[in-house]
């Protein structure tokens, strides 16, 4: 494990017209680390994505990638370029092109200018990275066909197989299993598990049976600030989780049993 | 497939610019012969073509609506009839240096902005760059502010419309609402002789077909699949690295370009440009061409403006009052018919005829496992 933080907000707060989604927020998060964030309804979970992935500004506070990159001033192109990726909550995909072409679009590049894209072609390096992403999620018998007409789930890990395609070092995951099956949700955990082998991954989740499967620490968000943080077990013990999230959820939990 | 594709396309480019214009210079009488008429009809039609390439770049690829593209069209036009009029020098009514409108208005100096259009080969550059650069600086504060969908439509909308005001007044010195007309000669050679119109003719065949390689080298490239990205789904292009605002400006400049050359060939050939012809109205028209025609497959595009134009020119000679009403009812009957146009209606026959072949002749037992495949396939090999 390398040294280091991959992501570091420090003291971020985000007004949406009054509304602290985010307040005096501040989040941590070491290279390689499979972080899995939760929180009820209006937490500022996506929001702390938004913030990250450069769709949000923050009113306050500091925002910074790696050693010393300050995200707070850059356009979410340039902060994906940078090597953060991010994953939709509903699948984001281009569904009039085909698999490949999806995937090949999002492959990381020297540049993704204009220009770059009229005279440059795919070489066989990069063909060869499309064939791994799409092995990786197991699409390689659908490389063909439209986007538009997969089922959700294989939607999600298209969109899942976009974002390692562009082979970024922190991978920015909403929500990945909502509306998926109970195989499905099993399978995308292993995905996750083996992305997060040589990646950082953030995810975001409601469902508190895949929570368990894949959560090494879990940071609890409760009206836009951390509430508590640490590994699952205690975290699920905590006092005051109980009481603003896991008190209605852990019927649900039980009965999923 | 592709390379009977290209084949055909050979074949219409031959055809264009080689075939109807040797026909034409046959002696009157002779069998096959084309009228000087009918070839500046086509003339016209084809100049339409390129503009109509232009928006479905634009629009079939990208997505991007503009209802204001009368305005590019119209800004090369401009351009080319005001070395045009000046061609025309002491030769007009009046006797005067200066074009008749002028004289009419009281002007007694050339403008300080005509100057510059005495030089042809100004106003080569100007076709291109006036439009170009209109284009550049409208297209990057709209795509800036994140302007998209419908709101973009209604602004080139306000364009076309603010376009049409501006040139309908005389103090700008572009003859009002009269336009620009009563050219005498281009570069030299005389509107009226048969081989000058022969040759504009020829020039803007050649510049359809130079439009339309343009127009595939994009959309082959990786920028059109990004344009189609940007179509489907603008937020996934931008966090997948891509700027879309960059992507749209690119491709708005090219059509205006394209745009405005496509008036500076319309000018010659039919002899006059008023605000009429760039304000709202026409603005849409083209809309109507792509939409017939077929949007996002290029070839629909040529087809539709021809196609649509030919059968106005057709019933405004025959029923005059009924032309709007057929345009109105056309567009009707393609948003509920014929969504992707005449062309992406007969390429979905055309595969449903050869699956159906394909059936029928038993070979189906390979095709049966691909089944879930299948579909896919054929939707992607559709434009």
């Amino acid at each position: 494990m390398t040294a280091g933080a991959i992501v570091y907000l420090e003291d971020v707060t985000v007004d949406y017209d009054g509304f602290k989604a985010l307040h005096h927020l501040s989040f941590y998060m070491d290279r390689k680390e499979l972080r899995v964030v939760i929180g009820p309804n209006g937490a500022g979970k996506t929001t702390l994505l938004d913030v990250i992935s450069g769709r949000v500004k923050p009113a306050h506070g500091r925002v910074i990638f790696g050693h010393h990159t300050d995200l707070t001033t850059l356009s979410p192109d340039r902060i994906a370029a940078l090597g953060i990726g991010r994953k939709f909550q509903t699948p984001s995909v281009f569904p009039s092109l085909t698999v490949r072409d999806n995937i090949a679009l999002s492959l990381a590049r020297p540049s993704k200018g204009v220009f770059a894209s009229l005279l440059a072609g795919d070489g066989r390096d990069d063909r060869e990275r499309v064939e791994q992403a799409l092995e990786t999620v197991g699409l390689e018998d659908k490389a063909e066909v439209l986007a538009g007409i997969l089922s959700h789930g294989e939607k999600q890990w298209l969109e899942i197989a976009m974002v390692i395609a562009q082979d970024p070092e922190l991978m920015l995951v909403d929500e990945p299993v909502a509306g998926m099956t109970d195989g499905e949700t099993a399978r995308t955990g292993e995905l996750l598990l083996s992305i997060a082998a040589d990646r950082s991954v953030l995810v975001i989740e409601h469902d508190m049976e895949f929570v368990r499967q894949i959560a090494r620490t879990v940071t609890v968000l409760h009206q836009g600030t951390v509430l508590c943080e640490g590994p699952v077990a205690r975290v699920q013990q905590d006092a005051r989780v109980l009481e603003v999230y896991l008190g209605p959820a852990r019927e649900s939990a039980h009965a999923g049993r | 497939m592709r390379k009977r594709e290209a084949l055909a396309a050979a074949l219409v480019a031959l055809g264009l610019v080689v075939v109807l214009p040797a026909l034409n210079a046959l002696p009157d009488g002779a069998p096959l012969h084309v009228s000087n008429f009918t070839l500046n009809l086509f003339g016209k039609f084809l100049a339409y073509a390129i503009l109509a390439l232009a928006l479905d770049l634009l629009w079939g690829y990208a997505g991007v609506l503009s209802l204001g593209h009368g305005v590019f069209f119209g800004l090369g036009a401009y351009a080319m009839g005001m070395h045009l009029m000046l061609e025309i020098g002491a030769q007009g009514v009046y006797r005067s240096a200066l074009p008749d409108f002028m004289v009419w208005n009281q002007v007694t100096e050339l403008p300080l902005f005509w100057r510059p259009f005495k030089s042809a080969l100004f106003t080569l550059a100007a076709v291109v760059l006036v439009p170009g650069l209109a284009a550049l600086v409208f297209g990057f504060l709209t795509f800036r502010s994140r302007i998209r969908g419908v709101y973009f439509s209604i602004i080139t909308q306000a364009l076309a419309l603010t376009a049409w005001l501006v040139f309908n007044r005389n103090e700008l010195n572009l003859g009002g609402t009269n336009g620009l007309a009563g050219f005498k000669t281009i570069f030299g050679f005389r509107l009226s002789e048969p081989a000058t119109q022969r040759g504009l003719y020829v020039a803007t065949a050649v510049a359809l077909v130079a439009a339309w390689l343009l127009c595939r080298f994009i959309v082959g490239s990786r920028v059109g699949k990004v344009l189609v990205a940007i179509r489907d789904s603008e937020t996934r292009v931008l966090f997948s690295g891509y700027s879309p605002a960059s992507y749209k400006l690119f491709v708005f400049v090219v059509s205006a370009v394209l745009a405005g050359v496509a008036g500076a060939l319309y000018v010659p050939q039919v002899g006059i440009i008023t605000p009429a012809k760039i304000g709202v109205v026409p603005s849409i028209e083209m809309v109507v061409w792509v939409a017939a025609g077929g949007r996002g497959t290029l070839v629909g595009a040529v087809a539709g403006a021809v196609g649509v134009n030919w059968m106005q020119s057709w019933l405004t000679t025959s029923y005059p009052d009924l032309w709007l009403l057929f345009l109105g009812a056309l567009f009707m009957a393609v948003v509920l018919f014929m969504p992707d146009g005449v062309v992406g209606a007969a390429s979905r026959g055309a595969t449903m005829a050869a699956d159906a072949v394909r059936r029928a002749a038993g070979t189906g037992g390979t095709r049966a496992l691909a089944a879930p495949g299948a579909p896919g396939s054929r939707m992607a090999r559709e434009p």
